[in-house]
């Protein structure tokens, strides 16, 4: 489907309603195999004596696991717990990544100065700093808020700077022409002209975030969807863990998809 | 639509980039009347293009001044609006929105933008392409939008900085007649900086010639020819082989003496 064809914002949504069952057709038969497989790995567990202990990792039990945990309030509360998480740490991510993109991509000697100790700290893996945190923050929460932000923070930054970098340099030379003030550069020129480039880092950096979210909440904290699998493999209720882990790999298919709908919406690029 | 011209008058102009040694061109003077086209001819390098970016306040002169019925230019102003080579559209808008982004610059209300752009687009004869995406747009289509993005405005004074030498010589011709007819019709100055003598002979009232270095105004020649022109006309003809000549001379010129004091 070509998007960049249509006009701009014309009937936009209902093309994208257009893409999504498009794109929902071919999850759905991609996911079908995934499933089969899964099927057949649950009996082959199932069928040998030696790992007939562990038959509850098939996809049957994994799915009479999850009425049972809806009820029991499981997966909602672990879910609220790691999106409270998720999201304040995205959030914060966001708040500093896309202003100091937008500093890393408009002043030169900013960009010269912020370019080593950027590209220093971005390669620190954020678990690495999981100690540091625990020490820093007087919270749980506190501290894997923290590992999600300096996790999600580079690919929002870099992404924005980029996407800055691409502008047409005219545009500001017109808008200025035509009186726009400092804000409404911002507002009406800069956040339109890179808003593609800004949720397509924040795409990434979701999927990082998420990443580091699940083995973030194995230490310490007692509640999200990291803890609940700690907590389903000490019980050895493993139905239970599969389950968080399809609902995990749902979750994160989801909040992509997301992005990926309005990355299309703000996407103003040919032959993209 | 309502717009009128200015009084431009440039005062002992100077330019000089820090790093060369002469100055781009030096203590220039020139007076424009209220809705003259004006049109700055000289070869690449003469300081054409540097004279209008300074008339349109986005660069600064290191001495003397422009003044628009008096008043000094300091910066740039909607009241007078520059078109590039380039048209510079915004691609995430449609032909409307584009029209209209100096007047939401400026805050005005919907409605009172809805009418503005739909005139200014009426004007550059779009009204087909309202809503389409600029990017699938002509190269011309595209230079139109761009002129109705100033347009709407109302300037006093537009600047053209080689606006149309990107485009195929048809849209070209037909874009330099409709330009020259809307501010005429609408009494608004024109200036307009180009190395295409036919774009002068066509556009303007009045055509300066620049040359040397420093550069500075050697030749002024009134366009005097009745509307609407047109390029077979013998008359338009002898003027444009008049004016190629004292272009000609004018590019072997060489100022007698320079004073930077």
């Amino acid at each position: 489907m070509n998007f960049a064809a249509t006009p701009a914002r014309q009937g936009g949504f209902l093309r994208l309603g257009q893409y999504a069952l498009q794109r929902l057709a071919w999850a759905t038969a991609g996911v079908s195999i995934l499933a089969v497989m899964w099927l057949i790995a649950g009996y082959l567990l199932t069928s040998s004596p030696k790992l007939a202990n562990y038959a509850t990792f098939g996809l049957i039990p994994t799915m009479q696991a999850f009425p049972e945990m809806w009820e029991a309030g499981k997966i909602q509360d672990a879910t609220i717990a790691s999106a409270y998480r998720l999201g304040m740490g995205m959030l914060i991510a966001i708040l500093i990544g896309a202003p100091v993109g937008v500093m890393v991509g408009r002043i030169k000697w900013f960009a010269a100065y912020s370019n080593s100790p950027f590209q220093f700290i971005r390669m620190i893996s954020p678990l690495a700093w999981m100690p540091i945190a625990v020490l820093v923050f007087a919270t749980w929460d506190g501290s894997i808020i923290f590992l999600i932000a300096i996790a999600a923070v580079w690919p929002v930054l870099f992404a924005t700077a980029a996407g800055l970098a691409k502008v047409d340099p005219a545009w500001f030379k017109v808008a200025r022409n035509l009186g726009a003030n400092p804000v409404q550069m911002v507002t009406k020129i800069i956040m339109p002209a890179i808003a593609f480039d800004i949720f397509s880092g924040i795409r990434l950096a979701l999927g990082v975030a998420w990443i580091v979210l699940v083995p973030a909440e194995y230490l310490g904290v007692t509640s999200g969807l990291g803890y609940a699998i700690e907590d389903a493999r000490e019980t050895l209720s493993y139905n239970h863990l599969t389950a968080l882990v399809v609902t995990i790999g749902a979750i994160g298919y989801f909040l992509d998809t997301m992005l990926v709908l309005l990355i299309k919406r703000y996407s103003w690029h040919r032959g993209g | 639509m309502s717009v009128r011209g200015t009084e431009i008058r440039i005062e002992g102009l100077s330019q000089k980039y820090p790093t060369r040694k002469q100055p781009t061109f030096n203590r220039v003077d020139l007076v424009s009347p209220p809705g003259e086209a004006l049109a700055i001819i000289g070869r690449s390098g003469c300081g054409k293009s540097t004279l209008l970016h300074i008339l349109a306040g986005i660069t600064k002169g290191t001495e003397g001044r422009i003044l628009l019925n008096g008043t000094e230019v300091t910066g740039p102003s909607p009241r007078w609006v520059m078109m590039f080579q380039a048209p510079h559209l915004y691609p995430w808008m449609t032909v409307t929105e584009n029209v209209g982004v100096g007047l939401t610059f400026a805050r005005w209300g919907k409605k009172e933008i809805a009418e503005r752009v739909a005139e200014a687009i009426r004007l550059v004869e779009l009204q087909d392409f309202a809503q389409a995406n600029v990017q699938d747009l002509s190269g011309g289509q595209q230079q139109r939008v761009a002129l109705a993005r100033s347009l709407v405005m109302e300037p006093e004074m537009l600047l053209l900085d080689e606006p149309f030498s990107a485009l195929d010589a048809f849209t070209r011709a037909a874009l330099q007649k409709d330009v020259r007819a809307i501010s005429k019709r609408l009494g608004f100055n024109i200036v307009i900086v180009t190395h295409d003598i036919d774009e002068a002979v066509i556009m303007a009232d009045r055509a300066v010639i620049m040359a040397g270095s420093p550069g500075d105004i050697v030749h002024e020649m009134d366009v005097d020819l009745p509307d609407p022109r047109d390029r077979t006309d013998p008359e338009v003809q002898k003027l444009r082989a008049k004016l190629m000549a004292t272009f000609q001379e004018a590019a072997n010129y060489k100022k007698p003496e320079v004073s930077l004091a």
